[in-house]
């Protein structure tokens, strides 16, 4: 397929994937479990069926994140991660890979940063686009000039209890796709079979209303046959939580990477 | 000079607004129409008045503070009693109202977050005479330092539950008040304690508590039949202060002192004070000053007071900072304790350890008063719940008292 020069990564993979596969995008903060395998980790979840890569810029108050992503961040912060390495870490991915960067993350640390100035490094080092979940439409001008003068998607959520007319006004601000919260709460904190549940009406209302973009949903899947009962109507589905935990689970034994590869593989293509 | 702020985004200046996820801007939305509505609405300010008149025990007393006012010999001394208020703090004006608000939008589960335990007392309190489910948020090392009000709120059947992340203080309950909230958006309101948070909470907080300002001026009036030269009240996120200070903000004469705490000094990194060595940022839904470092890590805040112990300030007190229509100064552990002391034997008052911060200051300004100058301090709790630390205090530092 012929792609247009202003395309962007993001937006091209959605352009090229088959009608019935669905996208998978995976989020890890940056610096968990160590400062050295963040690059291992993010080129080893290509290989492995990851479509998208969602690395995470740790705050030491995440209050939109569950248990399992507040200890990630901590982790990472007491690593020693700063944003200087995290745009390093996306420097040495891009040497080999073309996959779509996004940095996710709570506002403070890149308006501590200077947003003006961050957006132009993201895009410097080959980041595609930006989530910032505290900095809603309502506030989003704090960094959408920015990021629209570097190339850089911006990408907001919705959620099940956003209106029909809030998910139209989402739908023509995000660029790349839009995130899809399953349910209300925070990240990781449900069961798949919960979430099932209640999903299937909130993602009609969400086909009806956001119509410009793809959709991909996220929040509570932790494996490939919630994946594929929760994204059914939609382009695809992000974990995180779920990826983290396994981490947390395996490392650092020796072969604590097998581990999540094996995982991050079965999400995609289910048990081989 | 007219004063209007916040605009209709909830801006003061360049801080406030409403950096929240997407899950809570429907309940910010559903928020601020239900308040716009009771705000001038005769039958709830009614409701509102009533209960602080024969349930709080409003108005709170004016007191000369005949014996401080000598020891100093310059201004006369005043002190604004909020320490008489029902549950002995400020904070039940902000609770009752809040409240209200909540059974009007039919919320049936109120949650809150609360730092010395006031806040929560408060909220505990105004849920038992309503009948509400309460649940409270309370940093692990705050429940150990202010025993007493978590046992009077589980008195009031209030659920408090220990925050055992960050800091274990009052910045890490409001984080868990947020994750409940966002979890439990349906059927639950949160009862914010402080003038911090996304918009609309720092305005409609503010308002709950302008009623001390209010009665200040009316009282003043009839005791001096003037304005004061002088307003001081202690800050931690700045409710009592805000609250104290907002009905004066257009009385150009009246100049008004912010106290924060300093712990172990501004110079230190064990310390409190946001507006004097803290910088802009973003903290549990507003922009305002804050402690963090140069990655925008938030710092974990120092102080002797669980009250004032938190690494941001509401944002209308950074606009006031900047605007230098209110001025802030930082009082450490010490001089707030030595204050402690000096209060209840000269006045027969025991400040809590919060409010003694802004009397600390009066060693400060008071050489600089003149005698028909007039003074009030925001008396804005009392000092049982820091019995505990007061005598571990004056025990280890009996040299220093």
């Amino acid at each position: 397929m012929h792609l247009t020069k202003n395309m962007s990564r993001i937006q091209s993979i959605f352009k090229q994937k088959n009608a019935d596969e669905k996208i998978m995008s995976l989020f890890i903060t940056a610096g968990y479990p160590d400062l050295d395998s963040t690059v291992d980790l993010v080129l080893g979840f290509e290989k492995n069926g990851a479509d998208l890569i969602e690395l995470g810029m740790p705050f030491s108050d995440p209050l939109a994140d569950g248990p399992t992503i507040q200890y990630a961040s901590n982790v990472a912060i007491d690593n020693g991660i700063t944003m200087k390495k995290i745009f390093e870490m996306v420097r040495e991915v891009r040497k080999t890979s073309e996959i779509p960067i996004i940095l996710m993350g709570y506002i403070n640390p890149v308006f501590r940063y200077g947003v003006e100035a961050f957006c132009e490094d993201a895009a410097e080092c080959g980041v595609d686009g930006l989530i910032i979940p505290d900095a809603p439409l309502e506030e989003s001008t704090i960094i959408s000039d920015s990021a629209e003068k570097h190339g850089l998607d911006m990408i907001y959520l919705v959620a099940p209890n956003s209106s029909d007319k809030r998910m139209q006004m989402v739908d023509q601000h995000s660029r790349g796709f839009v995130y899809c919260v399953s349910v209300t709460g925070v990240t990781g904190a449900r069961s798949g079979e919960e979430v099932v549940r209640s999903v299937g009406k909130f993602i009609e209302r969400v086909k009806s209303n956001v119509t410009k973009n793809p959709k991909l949903v996220g929040f509570g899947i932790k494996s490939h046959e919630d994946a594929q009962l929760i994204a059914k109507d939609t382009d695809g589905f992000i974990v995180g939580s779920a990826l983290i935990d396994i981490i947390r689970k395996n490392f650092p034994n020796k072969d604590w990477k097998d581990h999540v590869f094996n995982f991050v593989k079965k999400l995609k293509y289910g048990n081989l | 000079m007219k004063y209007t702020a916040p605009d209709k985004k909830g801006y003061f200046g360049k801080y406030g607004g409403k950096f929240v996820p997407e899950i809570l801007i429907p309940a910010l939305e559903e928020l601020e129409e239900a308040y716009e509505e009771v705000q001038n609405d005769p039958v709830f300010l009614k409701e509102y008045h009533d209960l602080l008149r024969e349930y709080v025990g409003r108005p709170t007393k004016l007191t000369y503070a005949n014996r401080l006012t000598k020891y100093y010999g310059g201004a006369k001394i005043y002190l604004k009693r909020e320490d008489l208020c029902h549950t002995g703090a400020h904070k039940i004006n902000n609770a009752i109202g809040q409240l209200l608000l909540a059974r009007n939008m039919g919320k049936s589960r109120i949650i809150a977050e609360t730092g010395a335990g006031q806040h929560g007392v408060a909220t505990a309190t105004a849920c038992a005479k309503f009948g509400f489910e309460c649940v409270i948020y309370m940093g692990a090392e705050d429940m150990e330092r202010q025993k007493l009000n978590v046992d009077r709120m589980r008195l009031l059947g209030a659920e408090v539950r220990s925050v055992e992340s960050g800091s274990k203080t009052l910045k890490d309950a409001t984080n868990e008040a947020i994750r409940d909230w966002v979890t439990h958006v349906d059927n639950t309101f949160y009862i914010i304690g402080s003038v911090v948070g996304p918009h609309p909470y720092p305005m409609m907080t503010r308002n709950f508590h302008r009623v001390i300002g209010e009665e200040t001026k009316d009282q003043l009036k009839k005791a001096e039949g003037k304005l004061p030269d002088y307003l001081i009240a202690c800050v931690g996120g700045g409710s009592n202060a805000i609250g104290f200070f907002y009905p004066f903000i257009e009385d150009e004469d009246v100049k008004m002192i912010g106290i924060e705490a300093a712990g172990l000094g501004a110079d230190t990194n064990q310390t409190a004070a946001t507006l004097t060595i803290g910088t802009p940022g973003i903290l549990h839904g507003s922009m305002s000053y804050l402690l963090h470092n140069s990655e925008g890590q938030i710092q974990l805040a120092h102080s002797i007071s669980a009250g004032l112990d938190y690494p941001g300030i509401g944002p209308e007190h950074s606009y006031l900072h900047d605007s230098k229509r209110v001025h802030y100064y930082g009082v450490t552990d010490q001089k707030a304790m030595d204050a402690v002391k000096l209060v209840s034997e000269k006045e027969g008052i025991i400040p809590a350890i919060e409010t003694a911060h802004a009397f600390a200051y009066l060693e400060i300004l008071m050489p600089l008063t003149q005698r028909d100058e007039v003074v009030v301090v925001n008396c804005s709790g009392r000092g049982d719940k820091d019995m505990g630390t007061i005598s571990d205090w004056f025990g280890k530092n009996s040299h220093s008292v």
